[in-house]
């Protein structure tokens, strides 16, 4: 059994961002978009918390910061697309283009 | 004295009754009418007559009576103060005031005297027309402005009565507006008579100016205070100004165009109106003036010779005309310019009485013309008539009182006046005047010739009228023949008021009315000594046998012309031959188409015939306004507005290309241009932008990994 080191860890987190950087890229609804942002911002918390191990608890407290951030910006991204969705009734991201010149 | 001293009751019953009519005529009966305008004339005939009575028994040689109601025009607000010619303040202040001397007494007495009879008359005359109450208005109206006219004691009140008889004048010509021809005539009417009217303001104007005042008392004082001299060129000019308002008023040449047309009225106006009364107010004008005009030689002898002239021009034109009453206008017009004619020899009491026998005779014959058309059914052309003397008898006698009286036969009253102008333009002592006598005598003549013809033509020869129009034939009711019957008793005995002092008499009516003008008398007398001393001849002593003779000479001339008439209208059948045209053709055409004055006024002053292709007069002054107008203002006006209109369009060729184009387009499309390039990283997808993060985040990182 192969013990779990740090390295583990930040394999799991940087396969985490590609699938959140690849979702954020690919998807159209922006739900599944705001869904892979908050895949991201978990691997960088599974970063802090990984890397806390070794210097210290700050990496925790910062990953707390993180998810108190990510709620927000959630709460805020939702809101945004309901009173973007009561326009021009459509979540879909490639459809968002009204500030195009 | 009651009733001189309500004098001003005089004009204001027959303006009650014109108001009466003009606000409840159309409800009331017809013999309601006649009594309520008839009773307001007869009246105002009784208080008149009274009045002169009293005049005559209170007021010796000529002193006027004055009565001043109320100050109309002018107050002491000094509003209308003003600086005569000779540099003296003056204000100018109308009265409304009553003036009764001689003169007036005589207008007073035949203008509401005749008035009456011809009110009655039309009582019979206008029984079937239509517009009885409206008829009766605008006579009742007239007498009041004649009446305003002969009592007024000052000018400006004088021209209120001037302008109100020119309107009834007006009126009563158009009273049946229906047929063009009458309208017309009523216009003409008026506006010749406009052109007189403003002659005699602009006299009136003059005569305040210079002696600053237009009372008759005052100016008469003034002209003979022996401040002006004789023909002060202020005074000549007033003097021709006034004339020409009498020429208009009173149908003198060169504006005596309108009379004959005026005929369009109602018999009855023509009588009373265009006969008797309203034409002689500038007759009486000119005699109220007299104070003035003595005082200018130059416009005395334009008044004798206009009036000579449209004596004999006048009666010209009557020889040869066939209307009736066409015939009855030229000879007021001939038999006015005895009256001018008289006034301008100096003889204004022998006017006077000219004006006062003519009033009588002249009505008559209209009002026997009127029975006669009566008669005819509405035929006033003499060639459809004749032998009427014994189917209407009273007109026929009546009328052939007042040819005799109009002619100059003696004993009848045109022959004493008439006689008397004549005797005293032979004698005027301003000499020169020989050749006035001479056409005064001729116009005797023709006088006597064409109203014998008019009486052969109408009352004797064979009828030829058709047959139903000679079996309608009747004499007149009483209402139209009474009139007839007492004007014919004073054709005759008006004369013989004045029976002259070479027959025996004693020239009661002209020593009557000879005190306001005595002085002028003298003042002519003592002219006509200097011109004579001048001229180095010697008072020539004027006898009586030489009156004697004149007198002889212009009954024999009416003898003549009636025994003419005689000859050739005895027996006049169907188709007749005029033996003027028979004998003179072109001058027959001449006489016919009276002188073609109408037409010459066409042509140079009206301008509704065109002389060559060019139009003169108004209507040419119109069309070269209108041209001018087109041309010119219009001209003017297209031009400011082209020269607007290019300015704007090369101001908008400037905003367009240089303003809008190069100023704010140009930094505009710069600017696009510039920022084209940049455009061009602009999508519009969020991912490719996020994408771009990535690639340049992983740029970065390798970057920094194999650095």
């Amino acid at each position: 059994m192969v013990p779990i080191t740090t390295l583990h860890y930040l394999v799991v987190a940087a396969a985490l961002f590609v699938l959140g950087i690849i979702g954020v890229l690919t998807r159209r609804n922006v739900v599944i978009v705001l869904m892979s942002v908050e895949l991201i911002l978990n691997a960088v918390n599974l970063n802090l918390v990984a890397f806390s191990r070794i210097w210290g608890l700050h990496g925790q407290v910062f990953a707390i910061f993180v998810i108190t951030d990510a709620a927000a910006e959630a709460a805020v991204g939702l809101g945004i697309l309901i009173a973007f969705f009561r326009n021009k009734e459509t979540v879909n991201v490639d459809e968002v283009d009204l500030l195009k010149w | 004295m009651v009733f001189l001293e309500n004098i001003w009751l005089v004009p204001l019953l027959p303006a009650f009754g014109a108001t009466l009519m003009f606000f409840f005529g159309r409800k009331l009966q017809k013999q309601t009418v006649s009594i309520v305008c008839v009773g307001t004339v007869a009246l105002a005939f009784v208080v008149s007559c009274g009045a002169v009575w009293q005049y005559v028994h209170n007021y010796a040689g000529g002193q006027p009576f004055e009565k001043v109601m109320y100050t109309w025009l002018g107050s002491d607000t000094g509003h209308l103060n003003y600086t005569t010619k000779d540099g003296f303040p003056a204000e100018f202040k109308a009265q409304v005031g009553f003036l009764l001397d001689p003169l007036s007494s005589i207008w007073l007495l035949f203008v509401t005297g005749v008035g009456m009879l011809i009110h009655i008359y039309s009582i019979g005359y206008m029984a079937h027309e239509g517009g009885y109450y409206r008829f009766f208005g605008y006579l009742n109206l007239f007498m009041f402005a004649m009446l305003t006219l002969i009592l007024a004691n000052n000018y400006t009140q004088l021209f209120v009565g001037w302008e109100g008889v020119g309107l009834c004048s007006y009126l009563l010509i158009g009273f049946y507006f229906h047929r063009k021809s009458a309208s017309d005539a009523a216009n003409k009417a008026f506006i010749v008579n406009r052109i007189g009217d403003a002659g005699f303001l602009l006299g009136m104007f003059t005569i305040a100016w210079s002696m600053g005042s237009v009372r008759f008392t005052d100016v008469n004082a003034m002209a003979r205070s022996g401040h002006y001299l004789i023909g002060d060129p202020v005074l000549t000019a007033a003097a021709v100004l006034l004339f020409v308002g009498a020429c208009g008023k009173s149908a003198q040449l060169p504006l005596y165009i309108w009379l004959p047309d005026a005929m369009e009225g109602p018999t009855p106006v023509s009588a009373l109106i265009h006969a008797a009364t309203m034409v002689t107010a500038g007759v009486y004008m000119v005699a109220r003036s007299n104070a003035v005009f003595v005082l200018a030689p130059a416009a005395m002898k334009t008044v004798a010779i206009v009036g000579a002239l449209t004596a004999i021009f006048a009666a010209s034109i009557g020889l040869v005309q066939n209307d009736i009453k066409r015939v009855l206008a030229y000879s007021t017009v001939s038999q006015l310019g005895y009256m001018f004619l008289a006034l301008g020899v100096g003889a204004f009491a022998a006017g006077v009485f000219h004006v006062f026998t003519h009033a009588f005779f002249k009505a008559l014959l209209f009002l026997g013309a009127g029975s006669v058309i009566h008669a005819m059914s509405g035929e006033q052309d003499m060639r459809n008539m004749g032998d009427l003397s014994h189917r209407t008898p009273t007109t026929h006698t009546t009328m052939l009182i007042a040819t005799l009286a109009i002619a100059g036969i003696p004993g009848f009253a045109g022959f004493f006046s008439k006689d008397e102008i004549l005797w005293q333009t032979w004698s005027s002592e301003q000499g020169a005047y020989i050749w006035l006598w001479v056409i005064g005598f001729l116009t005797a003549g023709l006088t006597s010739f064409y109203m014998f013809r008019l009486m052969f033509l109408t009352f004797h020869g064979h009828p030829r009228m058709s047959h139903e129009v000679e079996h309608h034939i009747h004499e007149s009711p009483k209402s139209m023949t009474v009139p007839l019957i007492i004007l014919a008793f004073f054709s005759i005995f008006s004369g013989w008021m004045s029976w002259p002092h070479s027959l025996g008499g004693n020239d009661r009516l002209m020593k009557f009315v000879e005190p306001v003008f005595a002085r002028e008398a003298s003042v002519l007398q003592e002219q006509g000594k200097a011109a004579q001393l001048a001229a180095g001849e010697k008072e020539e002593q004027h006898t009586s046998s030489t009156e004697y003779l004149l007198m002889l000479l212009s009954v024999g001339a009416a003898v003549v012309g009636g025994g003419m008439a005689w000859t050739f209208y005895r027996h006049a059948d169907k188709g007749y031959a005029e033996p003027l045209e028979v004998s003179a053709k072109p001058l027959y055409t001449v006489l016919y188409n009276k002188w073609y004055v109408d037409e010459g006024y066409d042509y140079l002053l009206t301008g509704r015939r065109k002389l060559g292709g060019v139009r003169l007069g108004t209507l040419g002054l119109g069309d070269a306004s209108a041209w001018f107008d087109v041309h010119v203002i219009d001209g003017v006006v297209n031009g400011a507005g082209w020269s607007t209109r290019t300015v704007a369009t090369i101001s908008r060729w400037w905003d367009t290309w240089i303003i809008d184009g190069i100023g704010v387009n140009g930094p505009a499309i710069l600017a696009r241009m510039l920022s084209y390039p940049f455009r061009l990283f602009e999508w519009g997808l969020v991912q490719w932008y996020a994408l771009v993060m990535v690639a340049g985040l992983l740029g970065f990182v390798f970057y920094y990994a194999w650095r």
